[in-house]
C-alpha cells in the first residue's frame, strides 16, 4: 500500500480517532461502526462489518471509564476492517491476521493518546498564566490545539499501521498454514471468552443476571429449533 | 426527565444552541492536569459574554479563569454542571460557593455517568446491533441499528442535562435522584443479560458462516475461557489475553 492510498483511510482513522474522546462521542469509533465503514471505502462493507463484529465483542472489555488507560477503537477499526476487506475471500489466515493487526493497533493508539494528554498538559503549563487571567484566547487556542493534534494524531496511527501492517498481513495470508476452519474458531472462540467475561464483569452485580442470561439462551434455542 | 424552570438570567436560544455544540466537544483539551476543567470554561465562554460588560469585563475574565480549573465528569452530564455554573454566574453567586459547588458535584456526576451509560447503555446498543448482525441484517442495518439507537440516548441526556443545569442552577442535586439514574443500570442491565443469551451465538454463527457449526471442544473451550477471564477480574485484561492467544496463533500457522 502506497502512501495515496492509504490517504482516504487515514483521513478515516482521523475523523474516527477524535470521535474517541474529543468530538463528539457519538460511538462512531466503535469497531462494528468503524470497520464497516473502513470495509465500504474498500468496496467490501460486509467484510468489513464481520471484523467488525469480532472486535466489538473484544472491545466490550474495554469501556471508556472516566481517566483509565484503554485502547483506541477508531483508527484501529478502520485499520482491521481496510485490511481484511482487502484480502481476497476465503482466505483462512485474513480474519485471524486482520484481527491481530487491529489489536496492535488499537494498543499503539490508546498509548498515543496517553502521549497527547500529556502534550496538551505541557501547553496549559505554558499558558496557565494567561488562563488564569481569563484570557479567552489562551483557552481557545488550547482547547482547538488539542483537538487538532487528535485528529492529526488518528491519522498518523491509520498511515503508519497501515503502511506496516498491510504487506504483513498479506505475507501471512499468502503463507498461512492452518486448516480454514479450524482459523475461524480460535478467532471466534477468542473473541466469544472476552466479550462473555466482559459481560460478566459489568452486569454480574445485576439482580438474578444469570435467569436473564438463560432466558436469553432459551429464546435462542427456541429460534433455532423453529427454524 | 422535565425541567421545571424557576426565574433566573435569560440566555438567548443562539447561545444554548453554541453551548450544546461545543458540550459534544468538551473532551477536546483533556489532559492529567485538570482533566476537564478547561472543557468546561470553552462550553462555557459563549454564555459568559453575557456578563455586564461582555468580552472585556473583569466579571467575564475572572468567571472563565474559575471555570477553566480542575474538573471531573461523566462527558454526557457535564451538561448538568455547565448549566448550573452558567446560571450561577450569571447571577453574581459567591465565587467560593461556586467552587464548592464545583468539588462537590464532579464526583457524583462521574460515578452516575459511568454507570448509566459506560456499565449499562453501551453495552447494551452494541448487543443489540450484535443481534441484528446475527439475524443477518445488512452492514447498514447493523451500523444505523447500533447508531441511531446508542445517540438518541446520547443527545437526550446531553441536551436535558444542559436544560436540567440552566433552569435549576445551583439546585441541581435532586436531578441527580432521578429514577433513570438510581433504576436505569439495573433495568438496562437485565435485558443486556437477556440479550447477550441470543446476542453471542447468533452472532458467533455468522462469524463462523452459513452451515458450519462450532464444534462441542471450541464450545466448551469459549466457556472454560469465560470463567477463568471472569476470574481473573481487574488481574488481567481480556482484550490483552486476546492479543497475546491470536498473535501464538498466527506465529504457529506460519510455522506449520
Amino acid at each position: 500500500m502506497t502512501f495515496l492510498e492509504a490517504l482516504p483511510l487515514a483521513l478515516l482513522g482521523a475523523l474516527l480517532g477524535l470521535d474517541v474522546v474529543s468530538f463528539p462521542q457519538a460511538m462512531i469509533a466503535r469497531p462494528i461502526v468503524s470497520s464497516t465503514v473502513a470495509g465500504a471505502l474498500i468496496g467490501h462493507s460486509e467484510a468489513g462489518l464481520l471484523i467488525g463484529v469480532v472486535l466489538e465483542l473484544i472491545a466490550l472489555d474495554t469501556l471508556p471509564f472516566g481517566a483509565s488507560r484503554y485502547p483506541e477503537w477508531g483508527s484501529a477499526g478502520v485499520v482491521g476492517g481496510a485490511l481484511f476487506a482487502a484480502q481476497p475471500a476465503g482466505m483462512p489466515g485474513a480474519l485471524p491476521a486482520s484481527v491481530l493487526a487491529a489489536l496492535l493497533t488499537a494498543s499503539i493508539s490508546g498509548s498515543s493518546m496517553v502521549v497527547l494528554r500529556r502534550i496538551i498538559a505541557g501547553r496549559l503549563e505554558r499558558s496557565r498564566g494567561r488562563i488564569e487571567e481569563g484570557s479567552r484566547a489562551a483557552l481557545l487556542s488550547l482547547h482547538l490545539s488539542g483537538m487538532t493534534l487528535d485528529l492529526l494524531r488518528g491519522a498518523i496511527v491509520t498511515t503508519l499501521a497501515m503502511l506496516v501492517f498491510s504487506p504483513l498481513v498479506r505475507a501471512i495470508v499468502a503463507t498461512w498454514g492452518s486448516e480454514p476452519s479450524y482459523s475461524r474458531s480460535v478467532v471466534v472462540v477468542v473473541a466469544a471468552m472476552v466479550a462473555g467475561a466482559a459481560l460478566w464483569k459489568v452486569f454480574h452485580s445485576v439482580r438474578h443476571v444469570i435467569w436473564f442470561f438463560a432466558g436469553g439462551i432459551v429464546v435462542y434455542v427456541t429460534l433455532v429449533f423453529l427454524r | 426527565m422535565s425541567a421545571p424552570r424557576t426565574s433566573g438570567p435569560v440566555i438567548p436560544r443562539r447561545v444554548q444552541t453554541a453551548m450544546f455544540l461545543r458540550l459534544l466537544a468538551v473532551q477536546g483539551s483533556w489532559n492529567y492536569e485538570t482533566l476537564l476543567g478547561t472543557g468546561i470554561g470553552f462550553v462555557m465562554e459563549p454564555a459568559l459574554r453575557c456578563l455586564p460588560g461582555g468580552r472585556q469585563s473583569a466579571r467575564y475574565r475572572e468567571a472563565l479563569a474559575r471555570e477553566s480549573r480542575y474538573f471531573n465528569a461523566h462527558p454526557y452530564l457535564t451538561g448538568i454542571a455547565v448549566g448550573a455554573l452558567t446560571r450561577a454566574e450569571l447571577e453574581g453567586v459567591d465565587p467560593a460557593r461556586i467552587e464548592r459547588f464545583r468539588s462537590a458535584l464532579a464526583s457524583p456526576l462521574g460515578s452516575v455517568g459511568d454507570r448509566l451509560v459506560w456499565a449499562s447503555w453501551l453495552p447494551l446498543c452494541s448487543l443489540v446491533a450484535l443481534c441484528v448482525f446475527g439475524a443477518g441484517g445488512s452492514a447498514l442495518a447493523v451500523v444505523s441499528t447500533f447508531l441511531v439507537l446508542y445517540n438518541a440516548g446520547h443527545f437526550l441526556l446531553r441536551a436535558w442535562g444542559l436544560q436540567i443545569g440552566l433552569s435549576r442552577g445551583l439546585n441541581v442535586a435532586p436531578a441527580l435522584a432521578n429514577p433513570v439514574f438510581r433504576q436505569g443500570p439495573q433495568i438496562i442491565g437485565s435485558a443486556a443479560a437477556l440479550l447477550a443469551g441470543v446476542a453471542l451465538p447468533v452472532a458467533l454463527q455468522r462469524v463462523v458462516g452459513p452451515g458450519k457449526g462450532l464444534n462441542g471442544g471450541s464450545i466448551l473451550a469459549a466457556l472454560v475461557g469465560i470463567v477463568l477471564l471472569a476470574g481473573l477480574r481487574e488481574r488481567g485484561e481480556g482484550w490483552r489475553i486476546a492479543l497475546g492467544v491470536l498473535a501464538v496463533f498466527v506465529l504457529y500457522s506460519l510455522l506449520t
